[in-house]
């Protein structure tokens, strides 16, 4: 099941730029939480700031709380063991291009230690149900790579792969952006679906997307979150004059 | 800035004006004519009809287009909204105009009757709502809406007085009671075009404020509730 995220007073930076201001933010578990915002307002750095991928940046640093579950990320936990918590989807599907369908999906399950082939392929195919595959692939599990499939079934496949490690939390930085509609349409359906067991964190240039697919929308600007409330509220009548202004197109 | 998008709000905010212009001048034509038991203002009043139900669907296009092509969100999203069924709201008052033309070209076959009851000032009350609830569109501001709504219940009354006076007047002068009729049919025309500025200025607070008023539901502000939404509300936001 997913779990709830607690951010407190969360900055980041890189080297000296300030890229991240006194983030307070609850994200509620079981649900899609859209973060939306012009390029450069900080929404990536602050999905990289909830599984520790910002600190892998050279010279990048942060201070402040993120809490998932009751795990404190940045206090007493690895990275690795908060990533086996946290599995994340990213903008362009990046799938082990030389590895078979079924070794994309067990890849994470292998890394920690799973041997067992009956229990590895029992994993490998609720995952790849939940992530709406795996009647496309069920026939050639071991037989193509996972380059082989399109651009809407690698990002499934990545999904799955993110699944396979059961993480209470799912990131998606833009997952569709390289996407066409038809398979935007699957992701979306299948991120609706996700939500029931996992916490959806979804980082979308898209509005309309933000809208379908998300309970809770945050809206960031310069490093800043703006305004953070329910989606249907951001996107009807939104509190704050900067967010009607970016989502209604009259910025710059 | 979408320049393509604010294009067309500003051709639809246009469009709605003119219609307004239309259906305004209609009501006021309309009122002259029972005033004077002038033929040639209800023969304007019935041709002007036809116009109108043209703006009307020129908008409603303009607005479904608006709303398939650019996909509008926020204030954008509630003014597409808003001028939709202001557009109805007014091709109704065009409607009513209509009626009392009609009843106006009955009553003037007949001898004319000193009725006790004031329909001059009950047009000159139903005409300056339709107006405010125009200039409020126009102005953008609630506060010259909610006015609107307050006059409603001024012109409710004038109906109320004006169904006691005319049936006493059927009673007492059964010879007057086609022309009466007519009056109280008026005088109903009157209220409903009341009406409808009363939703026009509804759907204006709705625009510019995000909240719906309609039925006597005052909300402050636009930051109502839906009743299916959670009490956990998330915590919000940047320190300033």
């Amino acid at each position: 099941m997913g779990v709830g995220i607690q951010v407190e007073h969360l900055n980041a930076w890189y080297g000296k730029s300030h890229a991240l201001h006194d983030i307070n933010l609850k994200i509620e578990a079981n649900h899609a939480t859209a973060l939306i915002g012009p390029s450069g307002c900080g929404k990536s750095t602050f999905i990289r700031c909830l599984n520790r991928m910002h600190e892998t940046t050279p010279e990048a640093r942060v201070e402040g709380t993120v809490k998932i579950g009751e795990l404190d990320a940045y206090d007493g936990t690895s990275p690795t063991q908060l990533r086996r918590r946290i599995g994340m989807v990213f903008q362009k599907p990046n799938p082990f291009p030389a590895m078979s369908i079924f070794d994309n999906v067990a890849a994470g399950l292998k890394l920690n230690g799973y041997r067992d082939r009956k229990h590895l392929a029992e994993i490998v195919e609720r995952s790849l149900q939940s992530s709406a595959l795996w009647d496309e692939v069920k026939d050639v599990l071991h037989k193509k790579s996972g380059a082989s499939l399109s651009g809407g079934q690698q990002q499934r496949l990545c999904i799955a792969r993110a699944l396979a490690v059961e993480p209470e939390v799912l990131l998606m930085d833009e997952p569709c952006s390289a996407l066409d509609p038809i398979s935007t349409g699957k992701i979306e359906e299948l991120i609706f679906q996700l939500k029931e067991q996992y916490t959806i964190v979804i980082v979308t240039h898209n509005m309309q997307q933000a809208a379908r697919v998300a309970e809770y929308t945050g809206f960031f600007l310069l490093g800043k979150l703006v305004e953070y409330d329910r989606t249907e509220k951001i996107f009807t009548n939104p509190s704050d004059k900067r967010t009607e202004d970016y989502i209604t197109g009259r910025f710059g | 800035m979408r320049t393509r998008f604010q294009q067309g709000l500003d051709e639809l905010r246009q469009k709605l004006l003119r219609m307004g212009g239309l259906a305004e001048q209609a009501v006021e034509r309309a009122c002259q004519a029972y005033q004077e038991r002038d033929l040639t203002r209800c023969q304007m009043v019935l041709e002007g009809e036809s116009q109108i139900n043209r703006c009307e669907r020129e908008i409603d296009e303009l607005a479904f287009d608006l709303l398939a092509m650019q996909q509008p969100m926020a204030v954008d999203l509630r003014f597409i909204l808003a001028v939709t069924k202001i557009n109805a709201d007014l091709e109704r008052v065009g409607d009513q105009a209509v009626n009392i033309a009609e009843r106006v070209m009955d009553m003037v076959g007949l001898p004319a009757a000193d009725l006790p009851v004031d329909i001059a000032r009950m047009s000159a009350a139903v005409s300056a709502m339709v107006r405010r609830a125009l200039e409020s569109f126009i102005e953008g501001k609630a506060e010259l809406a909610q006015a609107v709504l307050e006059m409603d219940n001024v012109v409710d009354r004038m109906r109320d007085e004006a169904f006691i006076t005319l049936v006493k007047t059927m009673n007492d002068h059964p010879e007057l009671t086609r022309q009466a009729l007519d009056a109280l049919l008026v005088a109903r025309n009157l209220e409903r075009v009341a009406d409808h500025a009363t939703n026009i200025s509804e759907d204006v607070i709705f625009w510019v404020r995000g909240a719906d008023v309609r039925h006597n539901v005052a909300l402050e502000g636009g930051d109502q509730q839906s009743p299916q939404q959670p009490t956990a509300q998330p915590a919000v936001t940047e320190s300033h």
